[in-house]
């Protein structure tokens, strides 16, 4: 299986990355070579094979169910690019 | 001789009789990196101004009272994807040029509680993402032993740190042997623990099935002491194992009569430098000596770990990625037209070349029409892998092998190709998928750079890859080689 460039734009849409031509021809040839070195899965039978969920028998970890303080403003702003009256400010989704 | 090269155990000893102090050991630290860090360029971060009032309140503390936790007044670098409160922690990502952390990761927390000192953070590949340490948006780090060589990744400037003598010891994270190797390339002594079994609650999340948080010094010994700190249960992290930890130190009796080694062929088979082999089966005949049985096995899958972990590791990176929106912290872009523009700016503009490569990579694993074929192939793969290590350990206490197939590389020699450089990591990613501990300690030199001997055990027997590992340390005399800067 090849991916094209068509295929890299519409994957970049979905990855939320701009890419400019260079890098599109770039990521073309490199995600074909390294899916085509990805085909070498395809020699091995795993028709009856439990794909690994996670490596070790856990359980859930929990937490007390209990009432705390939350973050203070002047922290969850404190690495905000923009802040504006007690709330991230971002451009407008709706014009 | 510098304080560099004593154990921890015998500064700890100096400390608390009172012939040493704290402020001459950070004083040390900083005055090395002022010498050789311009060469080795580890650090992106350096806390001097903290270190110092810390190492000055620790020494008030050594007059006064006697309680010392097992890390007191050690001066340690820690890898810039663990979060450090009100330190700056940008992952060697341009995204995260300006993100200073409001919180402490658990480790960090833990070292801490055991009085170590925190002198910097450490340079690493973007995100994690990279075996060579040139995927850094700052600057690359060189290999102490050969400053035109890598020092590997992505925990190389925490392994060049360590092996220049910059610090005493240093955290790093381990995703597919991102501890491992860089240990072997720059002659220090690096461990993944078991998956779960340190909390990854404040590590920067690459792939999170995977990651790994560990430490890396110069000797065993150290490294078990750093271990005994940072290893436990975390209720933050829904990851972690709820596990007893045992006492490592004590497991490091010298002593392993009857142990039973494997020795997976495909290790040393194909694509592994001849120098490389030499030293790991001259290794094996030191390990013979002191009673241990070696025998070869075969881990049969090994040959499709690249790929699978290549389709894993980046469809989680892609998922974990998707947060650096621009949007809360960190890079966002001037003058959007709008916010998708915010999103596609900022990550455009803060992401470097391999990190939106493996981005890519994911989202099209996991992208409708391709999840059965790539991703969920992978997952079954994975089980392959993991069942060729249940096997072996049936009947083997550990396995061992190279760390990496060759010594370090020339920085410049593999940025361009990555499936070549995704390649340098074939001995350490199944170890990363199978989920299970495994130790890289020096074991001789190839052309003037160091060769990593790993010891891979069961998971959560930590005790017995430490044991192993000072073992053979103690026969050798090649982790107490230092490089020349």
């Amino acid at each position: 299986m090849s991916i094209s460039i068509k295929d890299v734009d519409h994957v970049a849409k979905l990855a939320r990355l701009e890419l400019n031509d260079e890098e599109k021809d770039q990521f073309t040839k490199q995600l074909n070579a390294i899916l085509q070195y990805a085909e070498k899965l395809n020699e091995l039978d795993t028709e009856n094979i439990q794909p690994t969920t996670h490596v070790l028998e856990l359980t859930n970890v929990m937490r007390e169910d209990v009432t705390r303080e939350s973050l203070p403003l002047k922290k969850v702003f404190h690495n905000a690019p923009e802040e504006e009256n007690g709330q991230i400010k971002v451009p407008a989704v709706l014009e | 001789m510098s304080l560099f090269h004593n154990r921890l155990k015998d500064i700890h000893n100096q400390l608390v009789n009172k012939q040493l102090k704290v402020s001459e050991l950070v004083n040390e630290s900083f005055d090395r990196i002022q010498k050789v860090d311009s060469k080795v360029k580890a650090f992106l971060t350096l806390d001097e101004e903290n270190a110092r009032t810390s190492a000055a309140k620790l020494d008030e503390l050594l007059e006064h009272r006697s309680e010392r936790g097992l890390l007191f007044g050690l001066p340690a670098g820690i890898k810039d994807n663990i979060v450090t409160e009100g330190l700056r922690t940008t992952c060697a990502s341009q995204f995260l040029s300006n993100f200073d952390p409001i919180y402490d990761a658990t480790v960090m927390k833990k070292l801490k509680a055991a009085q170590s000192v925190t002198i910097g953070k450490i340079n690493m590949d973007e995100f994690a993402m990279g075996g060579s340490n040139e995927n850094s948006s700052f600057h690359p780090t060189h290999n102490p032993w050969n400053t035109e060589y890598v020092p590997g990744g992505s925990s190389g400037g925490s392994a060049a740190a360590v092996a220049a003598d910059e610090v005493y010891f240093a955290l790093g994270s381990d995703t597919g042997g991102s501890i491992r190797q860089p240990a072997a390339y720059c002659g220090v002594v690096g461990l993944k623990p078991t998956y779960g079994l340190v909390s990854r609650f404040g590590l920067v999340a690459f792939a999170s099935s995977l990651d790994q948080i560990g430490p890396i010094t110069k000797n065993v010994e150290d490294n078990a002491y750093v271990l005994q700190t940072i290893a436990g249960y975390d209720v933050m992290d829904s990851t972690s194992a709820n596990v007893d930890i045992p006492d490592y130190l004590s497991a490091l009796t010298g002593d392993i009569k009857g142990l039973k080694i494997g020795v997976p062929k495909e290790y040393l088979g194909e694509g592994i430098d001849p120098k490389v082999k030499e030293s790991i089966i001259k290794a094996l005949n030191v390990l013979e000596g002191l009673g241990a049985e070696w025998e070869e096995v075969s881990l049969p899958h090994t040959e499709y770990a690249v790929a699978t972990y290549y389709l894993l590791a980046s469809s989680e990176a892609s998922s974990n990625l998707a947060r650096f929106d621009g949007v809360r912290y960190g890079e966002r872009t001037e003058n959007p037209d709008n916010l998708l523009d915010v999103y596609l700016k900022s990550r455009s503009e803060g992401f470097g070349q391999e990190v939106k490569r493996r981005i890519m990579l994911g989202t099209y694993s996991l992208s409708s029409g391709y999840y059965d074929a790539y991703y969920l192939k992978a997952q079954k793969v994975r089980t392959l892998i993991k069942q060729d290590f249940d096997k072996v350990f049936e009947k083997f206490d550990v396995v061992i092998g190279p760390t990496a197939p060759t010594t370090a590389f020339k920085l410049g020699s593999q940025i361009d190709d990555p499936l070549t450089m995704y390649l340098n990591d074939i001995c350490t990613i199944p170890v990363s998928l199978a989920g299970v501990p495994a130790i890289s300690v020096p074991c001789g030199f190839a052309d003037g750079l160091p060769v990593g001997l790993q010891i891979i055990g069961k998971a959560f027997d930590e005790s017995t890859v430490l044991r192993v590992a000072h073992a053979y340390e103690q026969s050798t005399e090649f982790h107490q080689k230092r490089p020349q800067l």
